[in-house]
């Protein structure tokens, strides 16, 4: 079966079977391997990826599902070589240890700050409840996610 | 057992050969339900039916997705309720401001399924639909008295909320049957209602939930509807209960007597979630947790 994809901005089209999950048409058709196969079931967030503006988990949806869908993945993040705020910001916090959890954070603390651009310590938390990180460096990705809404709203705030 | 459990589940596809189908008429979706019945799944959002996939709980020939059909994706305010359409996100339901304000029960539920990914995958429909005894958003809809509208080629059938779940991943949906629209008759006016879970963390199912309806008169309760879920091979309407502290004053003697007919009416299992003891127990918390957070909203009103 057919589909067309647009990834990162990129038209793609894709060979997949019914059974093929997004994340495996992301991370093997398409060799973006930034984004992670966790628990597979649901719980850990590792697989999170953008549909729509929406995060939503790759290793749950049917690739056929979300045919001629827009989806952004961790590659999508950073413009032009330059690393998005909130990236910028996970770096400066220390929020990344063994790394694997982070493009799942990442993309659920992009989707977090276009829909809220101040959001409070407890809303971040509420929001990343799906994203686990068994390095237990939580405290400093709630961190980063705060910085990062700070820096977004000073960026805005220069260019306007 | 153990090894070859964890394999299934880190499985890169999933494990089942099936027909994709995607409709984008219902009347399309509702032949194919004709043709391919009990072989058939119906997918809304997939959280649940893909994680079965995985683990080769369920086997479909064939999966329908109702993803393309349009017009089923509403939340609209009519005939003294509020309707919710098949294809509309539990994330969509808990942004949804006639939701956060008639239907509170149903907010505090829909708020403490999963993960923000996941409500935006799932859909209540697909919650009910998928019959755990703890789907989060069944006591509330229990307590509200919802109704559940099914379409088959032969027309469509209203279903009393109460009626609709048969057992452990059970419904009484036919096979060619969609459940379409979910319709909520609001609550009583001047009354309240709350959603209380017991989990270990809050990502998880519940090992006990509940949902409430208060409205009182002068310190006599004149309505009151208890719902649980978890402790039951579906969820339940504790009728019992209901009628006991009708027309009674809420005092900490009736409190006493409701707790404990709950604890009694309930039949929980012992699993990997909770003990049989555990559930009784922590039920009776449960609905004295619940009453009070409901009375305060009540005092605030």
């Amino acid at each position: 079966m057919k589909i067309e994809l647009i990834v990162n901005g990129v038209r793609r089209v894709i060979d997949v079977e019914p059974n093929e999950l997004l994340i495996n048409v992301i991370r093997e058709k398409l060799g973006l391997t930034g984004t992670k196969y966790g628990c597979g079931i649901g719980e850990c967030g590792a697989c999170t990826v953008i549909v729509d503006s929406k995060p939503v988990l790759s290793c749950l949806t049917l690739a056929v599902e979300v045919a001629g869908r827009e989806i952004t993945t961790i590659e999508g993040v950073a413009k032009n070589g330059r690393l998005d705020p909130v990236q910028e910001a996970f770096v400066e916090e220390g929020a990344v240890q063994c790394g694997y959890c982070t493009p799942g954070f990442i993309i659920m603390a992009k989707a977090l700050l276009e829909e809220n651009k101040n959001p409070s310590r407890q809303e971040i938390i509420e929001y990343i409840k799906g994203n686990l990180c068994r390095c237990t460096g939580y405290i400093n990705i709630v961190k980063a996610i705060q910085k990062a809404s700070e820096k977004i709203t000073l960026k805005e705030r220069k260019t306007t | 057992m153990r090894a070859d459990y964890v394999n299934l589940v880190n499985t890169h596809t999933v494990p089942v050969r099936f027909m994709y189908h995607s409709p984008e008429t219902l009347g399309e979706a509702l032949r194919l339900m004709r043709e391919y019945g009990g072989e058939a799944r119906v997918m809304a959002g997939g959280t649940d039916l893909i994680v079965d996939m995985k683990l080769r709980r369920k086997e479909p020939k064939h999966i329908v997705s109702l993803n393309k059909i349009r017009g089923i994706e509403y939340i609209v305010e009519e005939d003294g309720g509020v309707r919710i359409g098949a294809n509309t996100k539990l994330r969509s339901i808990e942004k949804n401001s006639i939701v956060r304000e008639r239907f509170e029960a149903l907010y505090e539920a829909v708020r403490s399924i999963a993960s923000v990914q996941v409500r935006n995958m799932g859909t209540l429909v697909g919650n009910i639909c998928n019959a755990s005894p703890a789907a989060d958003s069944a006591p509330p809809l229990l307590v509200y008295d919802a109704v559940v509208k099914a379409r088959s080629i032969d027309g469509e059938r209203k279903i009393k909320i109460r009626d609709f779940f048969k057992g452990p991943g059970k419904t009484c949906l036919k096979d060619d049957e969609i459940v379409t629209e979910v319709f909520i008759p609001y609550p009583p006016g001047d009354s309240a209602s709350t959603f209380f879970k017991i989990s270990r963390v809050s990502m998880d199912l519940a090992k006990v939930n509940i949902a409430i309806l208060v409205k009182l008169s002068s310190n006599v309760v004149e309505d009151f509807r208890i719902a649980l879920g978890a402790v039951a091979p579906t969820p339940l309407r504790i009728p019992k209960a209901e009628e006991y502290l009708r027309h009674k004053p809420l005092n900490e003697e009736n409190l006493n007597i409701v707790e404990k007919i709950v604890s009694e009416e309930i039949k929980p299992i012992t699993d990997v979630r909770s003990t049989e003891w555990y559930r009784r127990e922590v039920s009776k918390i449960l609905v004295r947790d619940a009453l009070n957070s409901t009375i305060k909203k009540l005092v605030r009103t």
